[in-house]
């Protein structure tokens, strides 16, 4: 497979996931601040402003935005393409990129892109925020995980969608970590954190939502909301879809079958990388999390070592050290003088 | 009459469908008979439900300098332009004597220069000609073939006769309309086909395929043959794309090619691959910045030189624009006499040269009537509609002319066949349209019944370019004549 190729579908596929999680986000946030009555504005931008520190995307919101209420930071995250991560900028990226490709994707799936780009580039877009956001970010969420769907269930599961599912479980587990992330600041630097008021737990609560995770986290912890459970649940869970072990799980898996080399053994740095990540959620506890590092530290590390996980496959599949247009020519003249 | 045709007038051109209101030619009955029977409120439903496909699968064309919305679909008329086979049959010999004739001189001018020393045609015009590449002089292309791919514009004047407008031999695009028309126009209209009996045009991937690899360089059993586009901003991506996905190939861009010891490898997630047959959709001069353009981002250095080794194989192969050079277009009915002793099947359009100098004459005096179009533009750029243009427009052309006199040619107003074209409400008004069937070049010349008809949307119009308000419609070759 082309390596602009694999680079294009591992980019759609993390921009689709991308959205999707942004829609997450945005609808949690929007659904539990109906539950606080009479906030003033120093409250609400203690509410929404983790939402954009988590995104990692702070110091490009204050730029925009003077102040970090709903108005502002859901139109951040929903329509402003000035935002390169805003759901609209997302579905846009994913659409480039599939056009870039447009021969490796099946009708299908151009097709229910393109209509997810066209819809959040029309008037109605914007009509059915004003009128029910509930309902546009179901739109949204729905439109990614058909695109997912269709991905499964109409492209051979070959080298190409080995590319797809490395980029959607890579943004995937980037997102559940910064979704957990969200409310660090009412926890502990170290240390397990004790008990919660009631605010925190509709807080944590919402974490869940925003995962998906809230009936599964039920069926096992019932309805008790702690933050220990949650942070357990999303980072370590070995069936959880959206936990982060799972995904990281899957990427070592799609890698080590674009390659053909076995668990235990590395061909590149991706791989390995992946693999030591994969070892250290996989015989991690939820309490050396929290007494070693701390919840926060630890997912920051956790995402920069997913970024180094990326970087190392784009070395190993996408970049060969060839693009200088210049220095080309000079081979070419060289090979061609003798 | 019908519902939806009834009240059609032709308004005295030439119009494909009726000699006179109410009139049929033969070719129109068995469809017209069939499409009376939808009342205007269905045709209106169907254009629409087409109209939102087309949008919906992104079957668009980018528009240079647009940069709000780059992206439109190319409007498509429902209502099919129909040739009986008769009349197919005779454009397809005219079509075979003029490639032919092309090659022959592709070949003569790169080689021998015979109908230049016989004087036919005077050097001076091939040899200034932009496009004449001097480098691949004696240079053998693969299996002698030049232009392997061939979109040539036809059209009808005032009395029905069909005549050659230009030669496309570079890079000739919109036949992926051709086939999204056809697929379209079945799912709209699935009973018409069986019953009026038209000639399927789905085969052209797979004929293209084998025009492909029939040029691979000898000794390679299983080519590996891709498509070259330029990005996916150029005008036609969506049919480099349509057209690698029909043939089961790769699209690559030039960054995607590497050449390695005059060989050319694709860049793949397992290393370099090789490559045998490129099918470029990159102009001569952007292909190779170590011996065209120099700032061209689009090409791959080394390319020339792994061709020119014989290693691997380009279609149309370089050097091809000489042919569609509008001067030399005037030259072709004697390269059909020079090399095959033949009279053109399909004449041309009469053609003034503005280096000659009586042509010259008529053409200054006659600014207003003509049609003037510089020699190797195309897309409806550096063209001046005489009639319809404004004095200063006229007056830039005369100094053009006056200044370059080799680079323009002058020729008739033509007044384009009419064909029956949707303009609203399920209303139906005659547009005047062209024709553009597809030619490949291969181990035999195979064209695809059927071509890409364009039609000037704008009332009186005569321009049918996509890029200046032209739209297309499906073109019906029937199995028999009516």
């Amino acid at each position: 497979m082309l390596s602009r190729v694999a680079n294009s579908l591992y980019w759609m596929s993390r921009y689709i996931e991308r959205s999707d999680n942004s829609a997450r986000i945005v609808d949690v946030n929007l659904q539990l601040i109906l539950d606080h009555r009479n906030l003033n504005s120093q409250q609400l931008a203690a509410h929404w402003l983790p939402i954009i520190q988590a995104t990692g995307d702070e110091a490009d919101f204050h730029r925009l935005y003077s102040e970090a209420n709903a108005q502002s930071v859901t139109e951040y995250l929903v329509f402003d393409t000035k935002n390169t991560n805003s759901i609209v900028s997302s579905i846009a990226q994913a659409r480039e990129n599939a056009r870039m490709v447009r021969d490796q994707l099946t009708t299908d799936i151009w097709e229910e892109l393109n209509r997810l780009y066209l819809f959040l580039h029309s008037p109605q877009a914007r009509e059915s925020w004003d009128t029910n956001p509930f309902d546009f970010l179901q739109q949204v969420k729905a439109g990614s995980l058909m695109l997912q769907g269709l991905a499964d269930a109409t492209i051979p599961h070959n080298e190409g969608w080995l590319f797809l599912q490395a980029g959607k479980f890579i943004e995937r587990a980037d997102m559940t970590s910064r979704i957990l992330d969200v409310r660090y600041q009412t926890l502990p630097e170290k240390g397990v954190p004790q008990t919660i008021s009631h605010t925190e737990a509709l807080e944590w609560a919402a974490i869940l939502h925003s995962c998906s995770a809230w009936d599964a986290y039920k069926s096992i912890h019932g309805a008790e909301v702690h933050p220990r459970l949650v942070a357990e649940f999303l980072m370590l869970s070995d069936d959880f879809p959206r936990s982060i072990r799972f995904c990281v799980e899957r990427l070592n898996r799609a890698l080590r079958r674009v390659s053909g080399v076995s668990d235990g053994r590395f061909c590149n740095d991706a791989e390995k990388l992946a693999g030591r990540l994969v070892a250290q959620l996989q015989f991690g506890t939820i309490d050396e999390i929290f007494i070693l590092s701390g919840l926060h530290k630890y997912i920051d590390d956790l995402q920069i070592a997913l970024i180094d996980v990326g970087n190392a496959l784009f070395n190993a599949y996408i970049f060969q050290p060839f693009h200088n247009l210049e220095a080309e020519i000079l081979v070419q003249q060289e090979q061609q003088q003798q | 009459m019908g519902t939806v045709l009834g009240g059609y007038d032709p308004n005295g051109y030439f119009d494909e469908m009726s000699p006179a209101p109410g009139k049929f030619r033969k070719s129109y009955e068995a469809f017209a008979q069939r499409f009376s029977q939808f009342t205007a409120e269905d045709f209106e439903e169907r254009r629409h439900a087409v109209d939102l496909a087309f949008l919906r699968q992104g079957i668009t064309f980018n528009v240079y300098g647009d940069s709000a919305g780059t992206e439109k679909i190319f409007p498509f008329d429902l209502m099919p332009r129909i040739i009986s086979s008769a009349e197919w049959e005779y454009l397809e010999r005219g079509l075979v004597q003029r490639i032919t004739a092309l090659n022959l001189f592709l070949h003569d001018v790169y080689h021998e220069q015979r109908i230049l020393k016989d004087g036919v045609i005077p050097s001076f015009f091939v040899l200034s000609a932009k496009h004449f590449r001097r480098e691949f002089v004696n240079f053998q292309v693969p299996k002698d073939i030049y232009i392997h791919i061939c979109g040539t514009d036809l059209i009808r004047g005032g009395d029905g006769q069909w005549m050659v407008l230009e030669d496309n031999g570079r890079c000739p695009s919109g036949v992926s309309y051709v086939l999204e028309n056809r697929r379209a126009m079945k799912r709209t209209f699935p009973a018409m086909f069986e019953s009026v009996g038209v000639r399927p045009v789905d085969q052209y991937p797979q004929e293209l395929l084998k025009t492909l690899q029939y040029i691979a360089p000898s000794g390679v059993a299983d080519p590996t043959v891709v498509v070259l586009t330029p990005g996916a901003y150029n005008s036609a991506y969506f049919e480099h794309t349509y057209l690698a996905r029909q043939m089961g190939i790769e699209i690559v861009e030039g960054r995607d090619l590497v050449v390695r010891d005059a060989r050319v490898f694709m860049r793949t997630t397992k290393g370099l691959q090789p490559v045998h047959v490129i099918y470029r959709r990159v102009d001569d001069d952007f292909i190779d910045p170590t011996v065209f353009r120099r700032d061209s981002m689009l090409g791959v250095p080394g390319l020339v030189n792994a061709y020119r080794s014989g290693n691997v194989s380009l279609a149309n192969s370089i050097g091809t624009g000489i042919a569609d050079d509008k001067v030399m277009y005037y030259f072709v009915p004697r390269m059909i006499k020079y090399y095959l002793d033949q009279d053109p099947i399909i004449p041309n359009v009469p053609t003034y040269l503005a280096s000659e100098e009586a042509d010259r004459k008529y053409m200054l005096e006659n600014l207003d009537k003509l049609v003037i179009k510089a020699a190797n533009e195309s897309g409806g750029y550096g063209m001046l509609m005489g009639p319809q243009a404004t004095k200063e427009e006229r007056e830039r052309f005369r100094g053009a002319i006056e200044k370059d006199p080799r680079n323009y040619i002058g020729q008739p107003m033509i007044n384009l066949s009419t064909h029956p074209t949707h303009v609203g409400d399920g209303k139906f008004e005659p547009r005047h349209i062209d024709f553009r069937p597809y030619i490949l070049y291969g181990e035999k010349t195979v064209i695809i019944p059927g071509g890409l008809t364009r039609v000037a949307l704008r009332k009186g119009s005569l321009v049918v370019n996509s890029s200046q308000g032209g739209g297309s419609k499906d073109s019906w070759v029937l199995f028999g004549d009516e």
